[in-house]
């Protein structure tokens, strides 16, 4: 009888469907996988040792370059346990456009996942869709920020500036004449608020193409339906958070459970699937494209009817005037102070987390009372996901693989951190 | 009363003697509790009917041994703090567990078996703070270089590492070589409070 044994195969880390920077080392049973011995730390930078040597404002940019697809919602955990443990409310103003960026932030985060999720599977299309709307979501960051990925926009106290009144415009150029960028322009016409509304008004529309091109899909339904089931009890023991656990049929959203911000003025709706499966989670984050569209929408309207403050009147956290440092001594000291040496925060411990796209999405800060931080802990969604990679992944075929790393919605400046 | 002053006194009727302490902070509740007892606290904090803590959120090491630097006391407690943070779905509330650790390396039951999703954040613990965990079944590093040696996040360890790694024409293969980056701190740890106080000493 012929010798019969499993063979080992590697996978990453320099793949197209690794998402970044995975390595798999599988154990197979000729197509089908026994085990699953994951490598992460490939894009370790070690931004928690990092944070230590930095005051805290400083390293705001470091949260963007964590999962550098959700960008906002990194900084909104780590500015809001600042703000818990110096004892600050951000206006509520600074609350509703935190709200409305996270928002935005989840969109571009699921349609990045849509179209990376989609071309791993197949699904060629997707990707170029969900980059025509990634478009306009950036350039509402780059309005508000001036910088289209990595804003350090959120502060502790507030946001650094209030939204703009109105929005940068495109020029003729070879391509687009003058009639053209007229038509290109017609939405850049007023506020980044405009800007928004237009968006809002289209994206269902668009949700909707995606869904048509995916939902009943014959071949997307091939390669979702019953791969990497997780069970209910399952998923809450593996630490599962955001869509995965939605995913397996767990209503637990902290935007509702443990609301921050204003969201429990706000309407929506959280999706749960039913099978725990690939497909229900994709169904999920379908719905939140809907929900989150929703979300924005309310915002708008409210930031519209109520002009205000967007920092807090604290002379430790927020930069002073620009005029008032060139007349007042006073001002002047409070702004060098702000910018060199920072603010120290209360000796002790805090853990803040919000709702991430992906998922729970929290910092731990212990503080010796100085003005930087003495132990920074980023817990990231994505890195509880892939440590049950193996678990997932166990009897399924290589090409399943694939559609499990997609569906985990796997960032890898995250997971390394 | 209060949810947490609730959820203080339900944590402490499930530990009994188990816990040594508890502390409400920044509307938090942190339970100390001896190390040797950690797996079995932990156990009866998730399986205990009025805390029901299902999900281990975050597990993290922090190295305590530069903390009163700036402080004005002496530090009277083991070097290394394991933190443990709990959520419980079913209640939805959440609550730190501390537990300080000695010894080279500082040892520690592993908590894989009341929680699966314990397995990574261990095998992180150990790489960055170099904590073992007895009981886990494949303590390997995580995050660092395959072939790292020392636990980065400890204090002792300086910001820019030990070696650099570079490719080299001639071995035609990567080589480790002593760090040549200067350590300079740009901004300095300061507690303004303590300035103060010092500065009206005087």
């Amino acid at each position: 009888m012929a010798e019969i044994r499993n063979y080992t195969m590697n996978f990453g880390p320099q793949h197209p469907a690794a998402h970044g920077v995975l390595r798999v080392v599988m154990e197979m049973d000729g197509e089908v996988i026994e085990r699953a011995d994951t490598h992460i730390g490939l894009l370790h930078r070690g931004t928690e040792k990092l944070a230590e040597s930095k005051p805290y404002n400083q390293s705001i940019g470091y949260m963007d370059r964590l999962d550098y697809v959700s960008m906002m919602c990194n900084e909104h955990a780590y500015v809001m346990t600042i703000e818990k443990m110096y004892g600050v409310t951000p206006p509520i103003r600074a609350q509703y456009i935190r709200v409305m960026f996270d928002e935005i932030t989840r969109i571009l985060n699921h349609l990045l996942w849509i179209g990376a999720h989609g071309l791993d599977v197949g699904a060629m299309t997707m990707f170029i869709y969900a980059f025509r709307e990634r478009e306009d979501l950036m350039d509402a960051y780059e309005a508000v920020s001036g910088a289209r990925m990595h804003a350090t926009y959120y502060r502790p106290g507030g946001v650094y500036r209030d939204l703009p009144d109105e929005m940068p415009q495109y020029e003729p150029n070879k391509r687009f004449n003058d009639k053209q960028t007229r038509v290109r322009n017609e939405n850049r016409s007023g506020s980044l608020l405009d800007f928004l509304e237009s968006f809002t008004d289209r994206f269902p529309g668009y949700v909707d193409e995606y869904e048509t091109l995916l939902t009943d899909n014959r071949i997307w339904k091939q390669r979702l339906v019953d791969v990497g089931i997780v069970t209910p009890e399952r998923a809450i023991a593996l630490g599962f958070t955001g869509p995965m656990l939605r995913g397996s049929g767990i209503e637990w959203d902290l935007r509702r459970k443990q609301p921050y911000e204003v969201y429990d003025q706000l309407k929506f709706d959280i999706p749960v699937g039913t099978n725990g499966d690939s497909y229900d989670r994709y169904l999920v984050r379908m719905e939140e494209f809907r929900q989150s569209n929703r979300i924005i929408k309310q915002c708008i309207d409210w930031l519209r009817a109520n002009p205000g403050d967007v920092m807090a009147h604290d002379s430790k956290l927020a930069p002073p005037v620009r005029t008032h440092v060139k007349e007042d001594m006073e001002a002047l000291i409070s702004h060098f102070k702000l910018f060199t040496e920072g603010y120290c925060l209360p000796e002790g411990e805090a853990y803040c987390a919000i709702e991430h796209p992906k998922g729970e999405f929290g910092t731990y800060i212990v503080s010796d009372g100085t003005n930087k931080p003495y132990r920074l802990k980023i817990r990231a969604p994505g890195f509880a996901h892939i440590a049950a990679l193996d678990e997932m992944s166990r009897g399924h075929m290589l090409s399943d693989l694939v559609a499990i790393i997609g569906t985990q919605d796997l960032v890898f400046g995250e997971v390394d951190r | 009363m209060s949810r947490l002053k609730k959820l203080e006194k339900c944590v402490v009727k499930c530990l009994g003697d188990l816990c040594l302490g508890t502390k409400l902070a920044f509307d938090e509740v942190t339970v100390e509790v001896a190390p040797d007892n950690i797996k079995s606290a932990l156990t009866a904090l998730r399986d205990h009917e009025d805390t029901r803590f299902d999900q281990l959120i975050d597990l993290c090491a922090v190295d305590y041994s530069e903390y009163t630097e700036h402080l004005e006391r002496e530090w009277d407690k083991p070097r290394y703090a394991m933190v443990y943070h709990l959520q419980s779905v079913e209640l939805n509330w959440r609550v730190r567990v501390k537990t300080f650790l000695e010894g080279e390396p500082p040892m520690l039951d592993s908590v894989i078996d009341v929680w699966p999703a314990a397995n990574w954040f261990e095998r992180e613990a150990f790489d960055v703070m170099g904590i073992a965990f007895s009981g886990h079944p494949d303590l390997r590093r995580i995050l660092t270089d395959y072939g790292f040696i020392g636990h980065p996040f400890r204090k002792d360890f300086p910001l820019s590492g030990y070696v650099e790694m570079r490719y080299d024409e001639d071995k035609k293969r990567v080589v480790y070589e002593p760090v040549t980056v200067e350590p300079r701190i740009l901004v300095p740890r300061v507690n303004r409070e303590i300035a103060k106080q010092n500065e009206q000493g005087e």
